[in-house]
């Protein structure tokens, strides 16, 4: 009023500043997905991106990077320690721990992803349609992922594997059997909210079947929970088949994965004194189920638009 | 009006009950009468109101009438110039062929568009459905219909949340319109919306049902608006209609209390004018437990014996020349007052 110069706020000067770099066109409309720009600045999960693809890469190209065949035994060298020669040493049969491990994360790895998806997709399925239509069907369904929910999941996939027999394929049949229950009751309870939308409803006032509107309409607004399911659910049948391998009810124990590899510990004379057979497979099972999470969480927190990133 | 009205939609004993479930066998426990008896004729070109306070069934009425909420009793109606068709006893096929005639606008513009697609992408499934194969010509389609409500052809691929309440409603009004209805329920089509805006898209209404020469059923809470679009008004309360008449003639000749109630609450811009306002205590009685008689006995300031024993039928006077029902066992006493 008299004179004086509004003081400029070191807020406003900022402010101003971008303003002059957007007018000098340095700052570029940015580029990608929100959702993808709000994962890559969250740090967790760019770590954990960095440690699955890193054991992911190693996996799929693992006959460049080992030198020694993961099933060939050297009876002459067993039990040798970590050195130049065997990186992680040799287990009790002579076996290089190393190449154990980067070919035995090819079936992990198979076995986590693979029953993942495929539970998923039993899950969806059904519970997309079921949670919209309701009635008798939903009924039955939900009546019968609880009967499966309610055994304690390792004791039925004991069960199923003794009657199924040991197998990669019989694992994955019996892991999705065992787990599309979670999967199911999450779709169906964003179905169940998705369905009171007023869309939904002018939909069917246009005469649409219920099968369009389900899977067409209403599951792209549930995929962001469903997606974060499947990663984690991922680290889980990991986890499950290195218990499972642990009991020697896994994969064949002729085949290397790293359940099988941490199953040496059975035995508490090479638990004690012979650390490099397991210690590097049970490191490389944490990583990798903590870079599945960590990514899990960050899709999490970028797929809520209510979260700002 | 003239003489001989073409009906379009005749309602005879309506109802919409709602069972209420309890304990662990599920057990019926009591029903909830959202809506219960309503007759109720519709004539072709004609706006007809649905007011009443919050809960009396307005809604439910209007979803029942297009099966979203199936009625559990009762008959509707829809003659389409050839044929009359009961809409509770059509086999979902039919269903399709009458989906194209009967529409819904509804209230909440935040819920009514999918998210997930573009404005093109939601309403391109409706024509697939309903006849429409090529992509280039439901392009055409979806484009003159933004145009017919004052918006640009591009925005058709924008996502909702890229658009205002009053577009998002415009674009549920053009989806309504998409595939060329005789009727379309206007549920609380406007009252999500800002007054400048509801001016706006009721305009707009009155235009295209000009054009169109549709037919509206039009649910509100507002009486202001009634007065503004609709040719006869229809008051409901607790799932019963207790009062249908010409609109200027409700407003002139006020043949139920309870109606009386709703127009005194109208505000009106004048200082000098006071109005006498009637204040109705209460809230609207359980829908489960209505009261017996007239279901407006209890905050009823005229109430009597009868009122409380005999429930008053939906009974046809004339005022001014016009048709006027009322469902009062003093309707004409009203008159005097």
């Amino acid at each position: 009023m008299n004179g004086t110069k509004k003081k400029i706020t070191r807020l406003e000067k900022k402010f101003d500043r971008i303003l002059m770099r957007e007018d000098t066109g340095l700052i570029k409309k940015k580029k990608g997905s929100r959702a993808f720009r709000k994962l890559m600045s969250n740090r967790l999960a760019v770590a954990g991106i960095i440690i699955v693809s890193v054991i992911l890469l190693a996996a799929v190209f693992a006959p460049l990077i080992c030198r020694y065949d993961p099933l060939k035994l050297d009876l002459r060298n067993k039990l040798q320690k970590p050195s130049i020669v065997h990186l992680l040493g040799t287990d009790q049969l002579g076996r290089d721990i190393f190449a154990r491990i980067v070919y035995g994360g090819r079936v992990s790895i198979l076995v986590g992803m693979g029953s993942a998806l495929t539970s998923a997709v039993v899950g969806v399925a059904i519970g997309a349609y079921t949670g919209y239509k309701g009635g008798l069907l939903d009924n039955i369904m939900l009546r019968l992922s609880e009967i499966v929910m309610a055994f304690p999941q390792i004791i039925l996939v004991l069960l199923l594997v003794t009657i199924m027999g040991q197998g990669l394929r019989n694992l994955i049949i019996i892991f999705t059997l065992t787990g599309w229950g979670g999967i199911y009751r999450m779709t169906r309870a964003q179905m169940l909210s998705l369905r009171e939308e007023e869309y939904v409803q002018a939909l069917r006032a246009f005469g649409l079947n219920s099968f369009a509107i389900a899977y067409k309409h209403m599951l792209p607004n549930a995929v962001g929970p469903i997606v974060v399911n499947i990663t984690l659910s991922t680290a889980m049948f990991i986890l499950y088949e290195a218990a499972l391998s642990f009991l020697g009810l896994g994969v064949p124990l002729n085949i290397s994965t790293w359940g099988n590899i941490v199953n040496i510990a059975q035995d508490l004379r090479y638990l004690q004194f012979f650390w490099w057979l397991w210690v590097p497979g049970a490191i490389v099972i944490s990583l990798f189920v903590l870079g599945v999470n960590f990514i899990g969480d960050g899709l999490r927190d970028s797929a809520d638009p209510m979260q700002q990133g | 009006m003239s003489e001989a009205r073409e009906t379009i939609l005749t309602l005879k004993d309506v109802e919409t009950h709602f069972p209420i479930k309890k304990g662990v066998f599920k057990r019926t426990a009591g029903h909830v009468k959202a809506v219960d008896g309503i007759s109720l004729e519709v004539y072709r070109g004609e706006t007809l109101a649905l007011v009443g306070e919050s809960g009396c069934g307005k809604t439910t009425l209007g979803k029942s009438i297009l099966q979203l909420v199936k009625p559990t009793g009762g008959k509707i109606i829809y003659n389409d110039k050839a044929t009359e068709r009961d809409l509770c006893r059509l086999s979902q096929k039919e269903m399709m062929e009458v989906n194209r005639k009967l529409q819904i606008v509804f209230q909440d513009p935040q819920s009514s568009l999918n998210p997930a697609f573009t404005v093109f992408g939601s309403l391109q499934d409706p024509l697939k459905t309903h006849g429409i194969k090529s992509k280039a010509e439901r392009r055409k389609i979806i484009g003159d219909l933004l145009e017919s409500v004052n918006m640009r052809r591009e925005q058709m691929d924008l996502y909702p949340h890229e658009f205002s309440g009053g577009q998002r409603q415009r674009i549920g009004i053009a989806r309504a319109l998409s595939i060329e209805p005789d009727l379309i329920v206007c549920d609380e089509a406007v009252s999500a919306l800002d007054v400048s805006i509801q001016a706006q898209v009721l305009k707009l209404l009155k235009d295209i049902k000009k054009e169109r020469n549709l037919t509206y059923i039009f649910i509100t809470h507002d009486l202001s608006v009634v007065e503004y679009i609709s040719d006869r008004v229809a008051v409901m309360y607790l799932g019963k209609i207790v009062e249908l008449a010409e609109v200027e003639d409700l407003y002139a000749s006020t043949m139920h209390p309870y109606t009386k109630a709703l127009l005194s609450a109208i505000p009106v811009a004048d200082l000098d004018r006071r109005k006498k306002r009637i204040l109705l205590e209460g809230d609207v009685p359980s829908p489960v437990n209505p009261p017996s008689g007239c279901p407006f006995h209890p905050r009823c300031n005229q109430c009597q014996d009868i009122c409380k024993k005999v429930i008053p039928s939906l009974k046809k006077f004339e005022t001014n020349g016009y048709e006027h029902y009322s469902a009062c066992h003093f309707a004409e006493e009203q008159l005097s007052q």
